[in-house]
């Protein structure tokens, strides 16, 4: 390894045997990451990848950098604390719906309102794997599962709305059926400075094959996603004939032809205000339906661990280098002799 | 001002007071300040603030009542004292809960002016207790302190009702006056404490010198009284609280370790003063993290120390119990954290505000599977300082978590305390490992997380090392190379190994040692923060020709090497405890010893009293 951190993938990949299912969406995710390294400006030395429980959480034993798999729902907290500790680090979190937004939602929220140095990548399969098939916070009403034979009375999450209530910097969703978009979606969600959260539609094909597969599969993506592109018309379909307009109602879909291309929205990443997002974020209900991709919002904010470093920075010109002598004797004192 | 009372002060060797009133009072205020000008002319004192959970209970109610006891003595002491000889009572909300504790023939000062029949009736008194001869046999001054406060402030200009709340001062100067204690430092007090509020310094001002005269020039008091400085020592000292010296100790923890420090912590009565006082010496480098909740706080701290850091996390007995799984987790990765747990009354919510040491058996037990953590207690105000240090060097040197247990009652209470100076502080470094450790079967350098030193600790290689990436985590790991293993035999190797490193660190920590009749008959064995009144009672029962000894354990887990052998030599064992006997649990299992438990979980330590009444009675006559 050079000092130019030029890597290949290779150089990614750990000597764990890689454990999920054949055939489950996570490897995609996992070779996407590791293609992209290589292209970006950074060192295994430097990155930690943090996990909880669950499928997705394996992850960080794959990858040849530093890593800990901790507990259920906890890794933005751990990774909060090595963001703090060393600014220089590449700090990501890895995880699933179960883990992100049921056992782990309070964390996810703070990490994300606290705006701390890290990229989240939320492996959304809409159900819970490692233990065997129940429903997810992000299943659909009605879903029958192991745990809902009569089906699921549980309302969903909408990850991306819950990220921007938030007020999270950086909101993108990708998925993993698109490695060339995966790899684009991470790079820039490296590339920001905050947290930057990233959902990505992930097929467990055990438990819950093909809940993505109405808008993610080759044949129906044109007409099924809409690429949400900064500073452009939001438009999809074969021929780009259906497009969003946002109205008194919130977002909706129309033809083209019915409103003409200036009456389209125009979207803008780096609106400060974050409803129109969140009305873009509300398009879909399920992956049944047009379903929006890409970078939902980037805006900037001061970072935690930094804006916290800075504190330190200014106690120390303010108040000089700690002096242990000088702390003991800083309340009154008296002499025995 | 001439003094009316002409006679010199009497000389008493040591005076128990308690100043009570209604929260909103500032009794702990009083009580501080009395302390601290006490300290400061050289007494020895030790104190108990005694305040409710409600932060402002409805006014002049028996649950809005608080406390502040402090004992100043010209001898070295350990202990609040048992009964107060003195109790200021502001209302009679006050008087009523706290008479009963008073000696016999005790002093009583009340605020008079506070005793009409709103008050009454609302401390459940049918009767004005200072007109129905209830209080025969106690010495009573009445003393109007808000007429004579609201008439020194008056001629200022303060409105009566600002100026009320000057009271506390006034009873403050009064007692200053009656035990001839220097006002200079409590007026330099009020004019730091209230800088830019001149019409505040003015009126607490006024209030203290009206206090301080009242004594001078009225006759009501025969004698006024002094309490010559102790014998302490020689040496700097100054007065501090349990959660003061324990904030300190984490400072001087990463000072002595040569690491920056993270506290990830979330607020809870009664620790969260060592938050507050720790986000102050941020120019230490020290990081505080107010996590979204305790889970958080112990998952930063972890994560910190993972990047090489010293991780501290800071919480009461609700909080320990949701930091259970995170300390599973340090248990598994093996990594350095100090857990400090400042035991309050449970179970639940329990007494927020209330000390008790119940907490013992969760810091030892309190986690699934097989997870041993060192365990250490503090036994005093001042040695929260040394135990902090002392459970951070544990945590370094074994890449473990180390539990820290201090309580309520050391944790608001003060006791001067000699300083130390640098020198004095032990060197807690250790070092990252920054090349590789091991040859693989190729020949080739490579780096292996889990292959330990001779202290069965593991390597601690922190994220930015080249070369030395490496995955932790909670799933089994395989001896050695830190790969997850599910196998049957490495995991029984490493629930043995893990537990061997613990119960290895008995080597490494001081012996306990037996203070008074060492051949006595009956050894009583403490913990925590029952060293005081421990140590006064085995002191009385000695001056009274008892035969007894006693011994404080500030190691829990691993024990001190020769306890065991310590205990077989008594043929009776007493452990006072504030639980139901979770120490004496311990070393009845550990040692096989018939160890007797004197227990209390009232909300109070115990007093000298209790502790030697029990002494009296398994040794009998």
């Amino acid at each position: 390894m050079t000092d130019q951190a030029t890597t290949t993938r290779q150089d990614w990949i750990s000597d764990q045997e890689v454990r999920w299912c054949p055939g489950c969406g996570d490897y995609s995710i996992l070779a996407a990451v590791q293609l992209l390294l290589p292209e970006l400006d950074v060192k295994p030395e430097n990155m930690v990848f943090i996990s909880g429980i669950g499928c997705a959480a394996r992850f960080p034993y794959y990858m040849e950098t530093y890593g800990m798999h901790s507990i259920h729902g906890r890794a933005p907290a751990v990774a909060s604390g090595i963001a703090m500790a060393n600014p220089d680090l590449d700090v990501w979190v890895v995880g699933g719906d179960g883990d992100m937004l049921s056992i782990g939602g309070n964390h996810l929220i703070h990490a994300l309102r606290r705006n701390i140095n890290m990229v989240i990548l939320l492996f959304n399969n809409q159900i819970y794997g490692l233990t065997k098939g129940q429903y997810s916070p992000t299943s659909e009403v009605g879903k029958v599962t192991k745990s809902t034979p009569f089906g699921s009375v549980d309302h969903p999450f909408n990850p991306i709305s819950l990220a921007l209530g938030a007020d999270a910097t950086f909101v993108a969703r990708t998925h993993d059926m698109d490695r060339k978009h995966m790899m684009e979606i991470f790079r820039r969600a490296h590339s920001h400075t905050g947290a930057a959260f990233v959902e990505i539609y992930q097929n467990c094909n055990v438990f819950n094959d093909g809940a993505f597969s109405e808008i993610t599969s080759k044949q129906n993506r044109s007409s099924m996603l809409i690429p949400l592109e900064h500073g452009k018309p939001v438009r999809f379909g074969d021929k780009l004939e259906k497009g969003v307009v946002i109205g008194d109602e919130g977002a909706r879909i129309v033809d083209v032809a019915d409103v003409g291309e200036d009456a389209l929205h125009v979207h803008d990443e780096g609106n400060t205000n974050p409803g129109i997002a969140f009305m873009l974020s509300r398009l879909a209900d399920s992956p049944h339906e047009p379903t929006p991709i890409g970078v939902f919002r980037h805006v900037h904010r001061p970072e935690y661990a930094e804006a916290a470093r800075h504190q330190l920075v200014e106690a120390q010109e303010r108040q000089g280098p700690g002096d242990l002598q000088a702390l003991l004797h800083s309340r009154p004192t008296w002499e025995v002799t | 001002m001439p003094d009316t009372v002409l006679r010199p002060p009497r000389e008493i060797e040591r005076v128990i007071i308690r100043f009570a009133g209604d929260s909103g009072d500032g009794m702990q205020l009083t009580g501080d300040r009395f302390t601290s000008a006490s300290a400061l002319f050289g007494n020895d004192v030790v104190t108990l603030p005694e305040y409710p959970a409600e932060i402002r209970a409805p006014a002049g109610s028996l649950a809005g009542v608080s406390a502040f006891q402090v004992q100043i003595s010209e001898q070295p002491i350990s202990t609040p004292g048992d009964a107060p000889n003195v109790l200021v009572a502001m209302n009679p909300a006050a008087l009523r809960v706290n008479i009963e504790a008073l000696e016999r023939g005790g002093v009583i000062i009340v605020n008079v002016d506070s005793f009409e029949d709103r008050n009454l009736e609302k401390a459940g008194y049918d009767d004005n207790p200072l007109e129905d001869n209830s209080l025969d046999g106690y010495v009573v001054y009445e003393v109007p302190m808000s007429s004579l406060t609201r008439k020194a402030c008056g001629q200022l200009g303060v409105k009566p009702r600002d100026a009320e709340r000057s009271k506390n001062f006034f009873a403050l100067g009064l007692i200053s006056w009656m035990y001839t204690r220097p006002i200079d430092p409590t007026l330099d007090f009020i004019n730091d404490r209230f800088e830019g509020n001149e019409r505040v310094i003015e009126a607490n001002t006024a209030a203290f010198r009206a206090g301080y005269n009242f004594g001078v020039t009225t006759e009501l008091f025969e004698y006024k009284y002094t309490v010559k400085p102790a014998e302490l020592p020689a040496g700097t000292y100054t007065n501090i609280t349990g959660n003061t010296a324990l904030a300190w100790g984490i400072v001087a923890a990463g000072v002595q370790a040569g690491l920056p420090v993270l506290l990830g912590s979330y607020p809870i009565t009664p620790a969260s003063d060592i938050l507050h006082e720790l986000s102050r010496h941020k120019n230490f480098g020290i990081r505080t993290m107010q996590a979204e909740d305790e889970i958080a706080g112990i998952g930063a701290a972890l994560g910190a120390s993972f990047a090489g850091q010293l991780g501290f996390t800071t919480t009461s007995g609700p909080g320990l119990a949701l930091k259970s799984e995170a300390m599973g987790l340090a248990v598994s990765v093996e990594l350095p954290l100090v857990i400090i747990d400042i035991q309050r009354g449970g179970p639940s919510t329990g007494l927020p505000t209330k000390t008790e040491a119940a907490d013992l058996l969760m810091a030892m037990y309190g986690r699934h599977g097989e997870s041993p953590v060192p365990v250490v207690a503090a036994h005093s105000p001042s040695h929260c300082f040394w135990a902090t240090i002392e459970a951070a060097r544990i945590a370094l040197k074994y890449r473990t978590p180390v539990l820290l247990l201090s309580d309520g009652y050391l944790a608001n209470g003060t006791e001067p305390w000699r300083l130390p100076t640098a020198t004095e502080l032990p060197d807690i470094s250790v070092a990252f490992t920054t090349s590789p450790n091991h040859t693989d079967d190729d020949g080739n350098d490579t780096f292996w997380p889990y292959k330990r030193d001779h202290n069965l600790a593991r390597p601690w290689a922190i994220p930015g090392t080249p070369g030395l990436m490496h995955r932790v985590g909670g799933l089994e790991k395989e001896d050695g190379t830190g790969n997850v293993s599910y196998d049957s035999q490495n995991h029984e190797h490493m629930v043995r190994t893990r537990a061997a490193k613990i119960a290895g660190i008995a080597a490494d920590i001081a012996e306990i040692e037996v203070e008074g009749d060492v051949d006595a008959d009956l050894l009583v064995l403490g913990w925590g923060s029952t060293l005081g009144a421990i140590a006064t009672a085995v002191d009385r029962a000695l001056d009274d020709g008892r035969r007894v000894a006693r011994a404080h354990v500030d190691h829990i887990n691993p024990f001190p090497r020769n306890l065991g052998d310590l205990l077989s030599r008594y043929e009776k064992i007493l452990v006072p405890e504030m639980n139901l006997g979770q120490l004496s649990k311990l070393v009845r299992a550990e040692f096989l010893v018939d160890a007797q438990s004197l227990t209390k979980v009232s909300g109070q330590p115990f007093t000298a009293l209790e502790i030697e009444e029990a002494i009296e009675e398994v040794l009998g006559d």
